[in-house]
């Protein structure tokens, strides 16, 4: 009977799989908790976050987002980058480099590793690569802007100064522990370490890139306090206006753009704009779009609107999952999810060193896909997490999880491995701490 | 002629492999495929940016996804 039924299942894996995970659906639909006051909160709070992302931060923040790291990837020469990274550039000069390079060469899982084994295996040495490694996933645009929109400036500041500051120490710890196995590391090609062609003037490149970033500032410029940041405020889209067009006249007089094509979507846009001047969102997602749908008629630009679908596709999906998972367990700021706000509070309530502790381990070997460490940590905040342990969160979850631990062991070896992860640990509690109890 | 795909095994990796098969199709060339996802024969390689294209181990796309038309002038 069992040898019969295993040959069922030998001949229709595929079916069987299928039928398992059938099984495995229904069981948790039938025994959901379904009709308790908790469960049902909880399912509302899910929809209540993503309704709150969808009209808060998608527009101005990710949209522009996705575009700007886009463009990171097409028109920033990766070889003026990698240069500093060789093997014969100087060490602390590659360290430097490396814990700041995340910023310029758009990260995603799929570059990061090949980008740190090269670096480590025929490039600056394990110091640059762990620097690199360790900053890529906090200090790329996407990460900076989500964090600074989603969990306000002081954080999304400790963060990205944090994950910078982080990425040289480890990076120069890591090099003495090793250094006498790094001195007998010898030359290697230097493939992928050559200077790049830079096809348009670093001033050009330089201009672009310096006005889609203001155009993100000033667009999501928040109200506060003080006098001089409500001037801003209430100037914000002027503003954002004036330095859109200046981004129009830069794409057609360098990026020789057609002027005709450009004035028809300025035009589009400034109509939206009056037609709807209480939502500026209208006007400005037209604009990204146009901006988009403009480079994908260019084939010399293509690249640009490909790389943006690319993240977005990549990112999104994973995100809103993040979200309705972060909304689920906890809730929105103030509410209640599954999780009791009180375990939270009790877990990770204050700024002591075992909350810390606590937050930087769990960090360390949980998984967060890009950018979901925001609606999480998020979710924890408002159910009672200190500062402190967020911030340690931050700094030791998207750079190591459990899958990827696996990885860099097999770039690196268990022992380094091992010494990485203690030391990133290590280093999250101590800023968590710092920042939790003295800022 | 030999192609090697060198990727991790993402979605772009599988995409670009289609690409490649399709243009070697179109020029009609015999081909044999290899795809590399061992990440220290990737680094090794010389390579930095996955996915990444060599044709007869020398290599030709690095870091993106090129239409099938423009992977042709590769394989000529």
């Amino acid at each position: 009977m069992y040898a019969q039924l295993r040959d069922l299942y030998a001949e229709n894996r595929r079916q069987g799989q299928l039928v398992a995970l059938v099984l495995l659906v229904f069981l948790v639909v039938y025994f959901m908790p379904a009709g308790t006051t908790r469960f049902d909160n909880a399912v509302l709070e899910a929809l209540g976050l993503v309704h709150w992302y969808a009209q808060e931060h998608v527009i101005l923040c990710l949209l522009p987002a996705f575009v700007i790291a886009g463009a990171m990837a097409v028109y920033i020469a990766q070889g003026s980058v990698m240069r500093f990274l060789g093997p014969q550039a100087p060490k602390p000069l590659a360290l430097g480099v490396a814990s700041v390079s995340g910023t310029l060469l758009a990260v995603c899982s799929c570059t990061v590793l090949p980008l740190f084994g090269g670096i480590y295996r025929r490039g600056a040495g394990l110091g640059a690569a762990v620097a690199f490694l360790y900053s890529g996933p906090a200090i790329n645009v996407m990460a900076i802007v989500v964090t600074a929109k989603v969990l306000g400036m002081e954080l999304g500041t400790a963060r990205a100064v944090g994950a910078i500051v982080f990425a040289v120490v480890i990076g120069a710890i890591m090099h003495l522990l090793y250094r006498k196995e790094e001195a007998a590391r010898g030359d290697h090609s230097v493939r992928g370490f050559e200077g790049g062609d830079q096809d348009r003037s670093l001033a050009a490149v330089s201009a672009f890139f310096a006005l889609m970033v203001a155009i993100l500032v000033f667009a999501n410029w928040a109200a506060a306090d003080s006098a001089a940041w409500m001037v801003i405020y209430r100037l914000k889209w002027p503003i954002t206006a004036v330095l859109a067009a200046l981004l129009a006249l830069l794409l057609v007089v360098r990026w020789r753009w057609s002027p005709v094509h450009m004035a028809v979507l300025a035009g589009i846009v400034l109509a939206c704009a009056l037609v709807a001047p209480g939502t500026p969102e209208l006007a400005f997602a037209v604009g990204t779009l146009g901006l988009m749908l403009l480079a994908a008629f260019r084939p010399s630009d293509r690249e640009w609107a490909e790389q943006t679908w690319g993240f977005t596709k990549q990112i999104a999906p994973l995100l809103l999952a993040g979200v309705l998972v972060a909304g689920f367990l906890l809730g929105r700021p103030g509410h209640e999810g599954l999780v009791p706000s009180a375990w939270v509070s009790a877990a990770v309530g204050d700024n002591s060193l075992t909350s810390t502790v606590l937050a930087a381990v769990v960090g360390a070997f949980m998984y967060f896909s890009t950018l979901t460490e925001v609606p999480i940590v998020q979710g924890l905040i408002g159910a009672g997490m200190g500062k402190g342990p967020a911030l340690a969160l931050l700094l030791a979850g998207p750079a190591l999880s459990l899958p990827n631990m696996l990885v860099i062991r097999s770039i690196l070896g268990t022992g380094k491995t091992v010494v990485y992860c203690l030391l990133v640990v290590a280093m999250a509690t101590v800023t968590g701490f710092v920042f939790g109890n003295y800022f | 002629m030999k192609l090697t795909i060198y990727g991790s095994g993402c979605s772009k990796c599988n995409l670009l492999t289609q690409h490649a098969e399709a243009a070697a199709r179109e020029v009609g060339a015999a081909y044999e495929l290899e795809k590399i996802t061992d990440m220290n024969r990737i680094i090794d390689a010389g390579i930095m940016r996955t996915p990444a294209l060599a044709v007869d181990d020398r290599i030709v796309v690095e870091g993106k996804v090129p239409s099938a038309s423009e992977l042709k002038q590769y394989l000529a």
